[in-house]
């Protein structure tokens, strides 16, 4: 053996003092991009009417718990900052680590300065945005988590809206029938596994390519709830389809807080079981030894097989378990919000859950956080409508679909998808 | 699995048997043979009579079974004769199959090149607002106006697709998901469109446009609907071949579609290649939006794609990203939506019961190793490579 | 652990990748496997650990057969494996990666994470290793990422240890140190199975040596054997193992590199301030130990990588910021390091492939639509030329073995005139007579003048081609020597020794190879 005094290891290299050009056109991509925002945000600002913008912070409360701010200088004021945040990302003025942390403020900046432009000298329903907000992010919550469960796994699912209809399909039948929620939310969950295990079936053990298997399993979704639909709930609607809908729960202490209370702590079952589903999955994930496998599978099937983990299992669990959450996301549909079933009901809202689940880097709290955006965006569009300003609905509606493409063409950093996922795992 | 460069090596292809495409067509036809099994449980399941049979199946079990087979039977006789039973069932299907058939181009053309188009429907969205623009409210002589609204069409396919491949090529940002989003952004634009004076017909309050000048319609055959736009579908089948078979372009479409990273090395630019196929497969879409609304709707409204630009995925699936096989794919879909409308007319099978088919149809399909432990007869393929097994990173 | 295979048999389609094997390993031996690329070695192992099943023959561990159907059966039955292509988790620590599969877990299923630090720890510590439990498996050097390999098949209390092809990215210094660690395995009682296809580390490390030839076992041989002799034995005729080549006769500098600098999509710099200079008539060989910068430098030569500064002439024409469609057609070759990743499009024919980067133009396209029928003229022509086993031309390159694969590349990149040939790792995973081949026709290249840059990680190949040798560390040319210079200097200078350093230190601390 020699002792030989060179650095006997291959290193790996030294962190460059110049940025990668890699590095350099994303930075200065995001830049414009936060630039145009903060100056739209300006714009608005500078447009926006003297007056008062006032906030309700009481839902249905339209004398006390008012908030009054004088519109145009506060708008101007976030609006000034928005613009700070941006021109500070563009120059590197912050350390690389944080520069995330110049969109966020950005973005609560815009936000803020288009409620006071769109509410000066009218009344802005601020809790109803919220509790909105929340309602229709849990099923987004929900699939999204289903998709990060898969994903991590392995399995690409763009099938999560094939699960939230049959879900919803199946929650307002058993809850008609039967007349209990609890096995309306039982019902929902099972029905979640049967479409899962199709898709477990078909791509892990027929190999079939999962992007196609999804939209294929939307398109059989779409086709058996719809003919179910037609055959039956039609028919006999009284009592097949007249679901009682979930009533809230107050939970006391925490429900009385001033102004986050009844939004966070007076919610249907449905909800508190996504706030539990988000922890859940969260330390699932990353602290046992479940999630450990399921996060290997996903990144190195290979390397799992060889220190005996049976990939294909581990797979199987992981989809199924994701379609018990996709199941109860549907459930909210009907049994949650709506009450009766009615064909694609879910409208798009499992593509708006995958979207989630990429803008979120498929991680749980990520995904969550793009989830609450999502249905931010959706609630604020027909709070919009109530108080009447001059965008189009349909605009506001678009916005999670962009925001989407945004995240996806590298523009809220770096969107990287496990190593494996879509990879069937073949073994001779 | 990516890997695996030298060992093992690949056995010497076995050349006997049939060869790979009579295999794909036996796997498709047994696919079309276990969906319709599938569909008849559905039927059954639905029929009142078997239902009513079923409450004494103990004492009469063939009541049953007859009415069961009954019950399968007028449906499924329904389906065929409003298929394929005569010149206006067969001039409604090709009807219906025309848009499926253009739809189904943009989706296989895409996905020789590597790409997965799930953006059909938005696509042919932008081609019908366009086209129906020009067609509604510009007006100039026959043929011209046509042509033009065409066009109109084509660009606006091209455009919604070509940002797809923009995108892709260069930011890297995920078709699939890309074009998903698209998709519901023209669905949102065109409603909101339809709420303008600009599209909106002179005194209606439902979305609705005006209806199209008679000289940017395209010619219908006799009496019935089946219009032009049918032939242009099976001259853009025989452009597709053309350019992915026997021109430079299509070599490198294919090549990058194959291994990028090959093709990239042999000096190709990938980029362009993905520009290039989003922007052929959008116009495309795009023309199965003029045949929409320049054919058989005429006014443009916000139902106008249907669901045309998601059953074009599963048309190409069906038919293998290949142009011929999408063409006869796109046929006998619209065969079985003209069908439908038949078999839901006269026995009231709900019309969704195609949707179940044409999605058990594919799903049997992709999955060929199923369909073989079914019907145990099939030989099996060693050409057949998996459809573009990739994930998000691929 | 008295382990006997015997009667192994395994074909894929008709090709019988093992053909009866019989071997047996006792206790605390050094068991080397030789046999060239494809030979069936890699097989073998894969059905000793459960990764593939046997048609028929039987595992007899200890006087018991046992039927091992999954690498959890392996585990069990104390058989580790230490893969060519490491079977680690990038983005687990070296901690997750070791525990992954045999948790210590706290009740629920949650992951006791101290345990498993304390084990890497103490295993580490053991064998001499420097492993941080925490550290990310993608932020660590490879040599330790295969330390990492062995504890982890340690914590499985493995009595037969197989090593595919370990040495294959340590420099020989590092692989020393391996050496020293299979030694104390063996003096523990383990026994070690060594797959090489290399005859100076059989030579070197081996008690025992089977060789293997097309899936048979063709004999057993001493490790006094000689180089010859072993050759003789793997590749079933006598090999010359010295490329004929007469002496180059450089002439005027083809490529000129000057302050060549790349930064990685990480951020790190791959290439650091390289200069180089190819001359017509020439091979320049660059050496280096995998990961040193060697891919980065050949595709910035390409422009398949962006540059960060510096500037890469041909002929005295700059090509930086120019397409890679441009620098090719200015007359620069590529055979990429991966070849089914980057030099070959699989699921085209031989035909398609052979003209991947000359369809456009004239005789073969005309702008628009393709000339199949040259296109197929010039797959037989180039068929025949390089003498490329294959049914048809119309056949996928995929269904070729790799030598004929690679033999597809080149073939393509030589049918055009050349100024300029990148050469990346030409004859991995090629057999023996595809190197010699596929060498032959890149020295005859040289001959007519054009400038030939060879990257490769192995010291032979590099002593069979090289006129010059360029030996690159962390992104640096730390030097260039002559061809003749001897292998435990350009070890160390792989290392990241000076050329003087190396020199030195050379002398006084003789590798095991290097003395061979």
């Amino acid at each position: 053996m020699s002792d030989v005094t060179v650095q006997d290891t291959v290193p790996a290299a030294a962190p460059a003092a110049i940025e990668a050009p890699a590095d350099r056109v994303r930075r200065l991509r995001v830049g414009g991009l936060m630039l145009v925002f903060a100056l739209i945000g300006l714009g608005l600002a500078i447009f926006t009417k003297g007056g008062e913008a006032t906030f309700q912070l009481v839902s249905g409360d339209l004398q006390n718990n008012l908030l009054g701010l004088p519109a145009q200088p506060v708008a101007l004021l976030l609006g000034a900052l928005g613009v700070l945040a941006a021109v500070a990302y563009v120059l590197r003025r912050v350390p690389q680590k944080y520069s995330g942390w110049l969109a966020i403020v950005l973005g609560v900046c815009f936000i803020g300065a288009f409620l006071c432009w769109a509410a000066a000298g009218k009344t802005f329903p601020l809790a109803n945005q919220f509790q909105g907000t929340l309602n229709f992010a849990t099923p987004l919550i929900l699939g999204a988590l289903a998709g990060v469960l898969c994903e991590r796994a392995g399995v690409i699912n763009i099938a999560i809206e094939g699960q939230f209809l049959v879900g919803a399909f199946t929650a307002a039948v058993v809850a008609s029938t039967t007349g209990s929620a609890v096995a309306a939310l039982i019902a929902a969950a099972v029905s979640g596994v049967l479409m899962a295990l199709l898709l477990a079936v078909f791509s892990i053990k027929y190999l079939v390519n999962q992007v196609v298997l999804g939209v294929v399993l939307v398109v059989f979704a779409t086709g058996i709830t719809g003919f179910l639909f037609d055959q039956f709930l039609q028919e006999d609607a009284a009592k097949l389809n007249t679901p009682d809908v979930l009533s809230a729960v107050k939970i006391p202490g925490l429900g009385d807080i001033p102004f986050i209370g009844p939004i966070l702590f007076n919610q249907t079952a449905l909800v508190y079981l996504t706030y539990i589903a988000v922890a859940v999955v969260t330390f699932v994930l990353f602290q046992t030894r479940w999630g450990l496998r399921v996060r290997a599978v996903g990144e190195h099937p290979k390397a799992a097989d060889t220190v005996g983990i049976r990939v294909k299992r581990v797979r199987y669990s992981a989809v199924l378990w994701a379609g018990v959450l996709a199941g109860l996301g549907g459930a909210f549909f009907t049994v949650g919000y709506a009450g009766s079933f009615t064909k694609e009901m879910t409208a798009g809202n499992g593509f708006i859950a995958l979207a989630a689940l990429i803008m979120g880097r498929w991680h749980p709290i990520g995904a969550m956080v793009a989830a609450l955006f999502f249905g931010f965006a959706t609630q604020l569009q027909s709070q919009l409508q109530i108080i009447q300003t001059p965008i189009p609905g349909e605009l506001l509606l678009m916005a999670p679909y962009l925001a989407t493409i945004i995240a996806v063409a590298g523009l809220v950093g770096r969107v990287r998808a496990p190593k494996a996922d879509g990879e069937p795992y073949v073994t001779e | 699995m990516s890997t695996a460069t030298a060992t093992p090596p690949v056995a010497k292809p076995e050349r006997s048997g049939l060869p790979s495409w009579a295999i794909q067509g036996l796997v498709s036809v047994s696919a079309i043979v276990l969906a319709l099994l599938v569909g008849a449980i559905l039927i059954i399941v639905g029929d009142d009579e078997v239902n009513a049979a079923v409450k004494y199946f103990g004492a009469a079990p063939m009541d049953t079974i007859s009415a069961a087979f009954s019950a399968v039977g007028e449906a499924y006789q329904a389906l065929a004769v409003g298929a394929i039973g005569g010149i206006t069932p067969i001039s409604e299907s090709l009807t219906q199959a025309t848009p499926l058939i253009c739809g189904g181009l943009a989706v296989s053309l895409a996905f020789r090149t590597g790409l997965f188009n799930i953006g059909a429907q938005g696509q042919l969205i932008m081609g019908a607002i366009l086209a129906g623009y020009v067609g509604f409210a510009w007006h100039l002589p026959p043929v011209l106006h046509l042509i033009v609204a065409i066009v109109a069409g084509l660009i606006g396919g091209a455009i919604w697709g070509g940002m797809v491949g923009l995108l892709k090529a260069r930011t890297g940002a995920h078709e699939v998901i890309v074009t998903i989003m698209l998709n519901y952004v023209a669905i949102y634009l065109l409603q909101w469109l339809l709420t303008t004076s600009t599209f909106q017909r002179p005194g209606r309050a439902d979305p609705i446009s005006p209806i199209v000048d008679a000289n940017a319609q395209y010619p219908q055959f006799g009496d019935t609907r089946l219009h032009v736009g049918f032939l242009l579908a099976l001259v853009a089948a025989v452009f597709v071949w053309w350019l992915l078979n026997k021109s430079t372009i299509g070599f490198e479409l294919r090549a990058v579609g194959a291994n990028a990273d090959a093709s990239k090395t042999a000096g190709m630019s990938v980029g362009r290649a993905y520009v290039v196929a989003m922007v052929v497969a959008g116009a495309l879409a795009g023309l199965a939006g003029t045949q929409q609304v320049l054919g058989t709707d005429l006014p443009l409204t916000d139902g106008v794609a249907a669901s045309v630009g998601f059953d074009a995925i599963t048309v190409a699936l069906l038919g293998r990203g290949t142009p011929l096989g999408t063409v006869l794919a796109g046929l006998l879909f619209g065969a079985l939506n003209a069908g439908g409308l038949q078999m839901q007319l006269i026995t009231q099978t709900p019309l969704t019961l195609t949707t179940v088919l044409q999605a058990t149809i594919v799903l049997f399909v992709a999955a060929p190793a199923l369909v073989r432990s079914i019907f145990r007869f099939l030989p099996k393929d060693r050409g057949a490579g998996a459809i573009l097994a990739k994930g998000w990173n691929g | 652990m008295h382990l006997e295979l015997s009667g192994l048999t395994k074909s894929f389609g008709s090709l019988v990748a093992n053909d009866h094997i019989d071997l047996v390993i006792e206790p605390g031996e050094i068991h080397c496997l030789l046999g060239e690329n494809g030979a069936g070695k890699s097989t073998l192992m894969n059905m000793l650990y459960g990764l593939l099943q046997p048609d028929s023959g039987e595992i007899v561990i200890d006087g018991r057969k046992v039927t091992i159907t999954s690498p959890s059966d392996a585990i069990k039955h104390g058989i580790g494996m230490v893969h060519q292509h490491f079977m680690l988790v990038p983005v687990f620590t070296v901690a997750e990666n070791i525990m992954l599969g045999r948790e210590n877990t706290h009740p629920g299923g949650v992951l006791d994470r101290k345990k498993a630090n304390a084990l890497v720890s103490e295993l580490s510590e053991r064998y001499g290793f420097e492993v941080d439990p925490e550290a990310l498996v993608e932020d660590i050097p490879v040599g330790v990422q295969q330390r990492v390999e062995i504890i982890k098949a340690l914590t499985n209390d493995a009595s037969v240890l197989i090593l595919d092809e370990p040495t294959a990215v340590l420099t020989p210094a590092e692989i020393d140190e391996l050496i020293a660690v299979m030694r104390q395995l063996k003096e523990n009682g383990t026994s070690i199975v060594f797959i090489t296809h290399k005859l100076k580390e059989v030579k070197a490390i081996a008690d025992k040596i089977t060789v293997i030839r097309r899936g048979k076992v063709v004999g057993q041989a001493e490790p006094s054997a000689t180089e010859e002799q072993l050759a003789e034995l793997m590749v079933g005729r006598a090999v010359d193992l010295v490329v004929d080549k007469e002496p180059a006769q450089p002439q005027d500098a083809v490529l000129q590199v000057t302050g060549l600098t790349v930064i990685d999509e990480r951020g790190f710099t791959a290439v650091d301030n390289v200069d180089l200079e190819v001359r017509a008539g020439e091979i320049l060989a660059v050496a280096g130990v995998q990961g040193n910068g060697q891919t980065e430098l050949a595709e910035a030569l390409l422009g398949l990588t962006p540059i960060a500064a510096g500037s890469i002439k041909l002929s005295g024409a700059e090509l930086t910021g120019k397409s890679t469609r441009h620098r090719l057609d200015a007359g620069i070759g590529y055979v990429p390091e991966d070849r089914g990743h980057d030099g070959f499009v699989g699921s085209f024919t031989v035909a398609e492939n052979l003209v991947l980067d000359l369809f456009r133009k004239a005789p073969f396209g005309n702008g628009l639509a393709l000339n199949t029928d040259e296109i197929d003229k010039n797959a037989h022509a180039r068929v025949e030329e390089f003498d490329i086993r294959t049914q048809g031309i119309d056949l996928t390159v995929s269904s070729l073995s790799g030598g004929n694969q690679q033999k597809v590349v080149l073939a393509r990149e030589l049918s055009r005139p050349l100024k300029l040939l990148v050469a990346s790792q030409p004859t991995r995973g090629v057999d023996v007579g595809s190197i010699e081949f596929l060498h032959g026709r890149i020295v005859r290249e040289r001959d007519q003048g054009t400038a030939v840059l060879i990257v490769s990680t192995e010291l032979d190949e590099i002593a069979a081609l090289a006129d010059r040798v360029a030996v690159m560390y962390r992104g640096k040319v730390v030097g260039v020597v002559p061809a003749d210079t001897p292998r435990d200097e350009l070890g160390l200078m792989m290392a990241g020794a000076s050329k003087t350093e190396a020199h030195d230190v050379a002398i006084e601390n003789p590798t095991t190879l290097g003395t061979i």
